[in-house]
């Protein structure tokens, strides 16, 4: 890989724009393929920039349909939203960091959002639905709602069930959640939101502590993110 | 200084940007094909240095070590190789996947600052 390509992959990174390396296999001459432009000492057909385009949409690396070129889709992290800077964020946000996940956590209380509680971690101390708003859940975010408190939850939660969010999920008991529907029904929302909701959060593995609770909604994210069996409601 | 953070070991672009700073040789490989059950997804990458060490992975492990030997050689001449492991192959006995999949990996020299 050439010197300015390998730093301009990884400027396009710095900057979270999606980006795909295209490779020539035979002699290994390379371009790079954004949105925008494609730059670089191969020279690429209007069908082989379309493919790349295709496959970052898709999240798709692999060899084009011309069979000559590998196409490596650079796509900015998975991001992960966390409402509440509560006990189990603590435990769900490094956990969800190591699975590669961009981890923001939204609580507009200022004892609870601070630096020496999630060290490293970005905070927002905006209103929950504020903070949504300008982060701009899209389909390769998550949501997840830990504060227990309608009034931080409920709006965090009408925010993300209007984005595409790929995973939206609110801890709290089957009770809890009846009437945070009823809440939200009242907002306009109907059966069609919730079946996007995961209430209450996480796959059913007895999880206790806060950390085995993390690990369950960890598990449920990455189940739905591949599209794989709920093993929810195993009882 | 030198803390351990798992979050590096997923980071493989992150520390071949390192690894420039520094002044060291590196070559990635990177896996471009798969068949059957083949431990680590198309576009999985190992990064290896001039000294031998190395971040990431192509696979749970049978193949790192055939895959390191052609990265040097990478590194020292500068051309890219195209390898593949597999239960059909030759070396099955040496380097195959005792998974019984079958890899396609590019090797590749980056080139210094």
């Amino acid at each position: 890989m050439k010197a300015e390509l390998f730093d301009a992959l990884m400027a396009y990174r710095e900057a979270k724009t999606p980006v795909a390396m295209v490779t020539r296999l035979e002699g290994g001459e390379q371009a790079l393929v954004t949105k925008d432009v494609a730059e670089g000492s191969l020279g690429l057909s209007d069908a082989l920039v379309t493919e790349a385009r295709t496959r970052m949409r898709d999240d798709r690396s692999g060899i084009s349909t011309d069979g000559s070129h590998f196409i490596h889709v650079h796509n900015p992290s998975l991001r992960m939203i966390i409402v509440g800077a509560v006990h189990i964020s603590q435990l769900l946000a490094p956990m969800a960091a190591l699975a590669g996940y961009a981890v923001t956590i939204v609580d507009p209380r200022a004892s609870f959002a601070t630096e020496e509680r999630f060290p490293g971690v970005e905070l927002s101390d905006d209103w929950p639905d504020e903070a949504l708003e300008a982060l701009q859940p899209d389909s390769r975010t998550a949501i997840v709602t830990l504060t227990h408190d309608p009034k931080l939850d409920d709006p965090a939660l009408q925010v993300a069930l209007r984005s595409e969010a790929f995973y939206i999920a609110c801890l709290g008991s089957k009770r809890t959640h009846a009437r945070r529907l009823d809440r939200l029904r009242e907002e306009g929302f109907n059966d069609k939101d919730f079946a996007r909701l995961h209430g209450p959060a996480g796959l059913d593995i007895g999880a206790v502590s806060p950390a085995e609770i993390a690990i369950s909604v960890l598990a449920e994210m990455t189940a739905v993110k591949h599209g794989a069996e709920p093993l929810k409601a195993a009882a | 200084m030198n803390k351990y953070d798992p979050r590096q070991q997923d980071d493989i672009l992150g520390r071949i940007a390192e690894w420039r700073r520094d002044g060291r040789r590196i070559a990635v490989a990177t896996v471009i094909k798969t068949w059957g059950s083949s431990p680590r997804p198309v576009g999985s990458q190992l990064a290896i240095d001039d000294s031998g060490a190395m971040i990431g992975s192509v696979s749970g492990g049978c193949i790192e070590g055939a895959v390191v030997r052609e990265a040097m050689q990478s590194i020292q001449d500068g051309q890219p190789r195209m390898l593949d492991f597999g239960v059909s192959d030759e070396q099955a006995w040496e380097v195959g996947l005792a998974c019984g999949g079958e890899v396609k990996v590019y090797v590749e020299r980056i080139e210094g600052q």
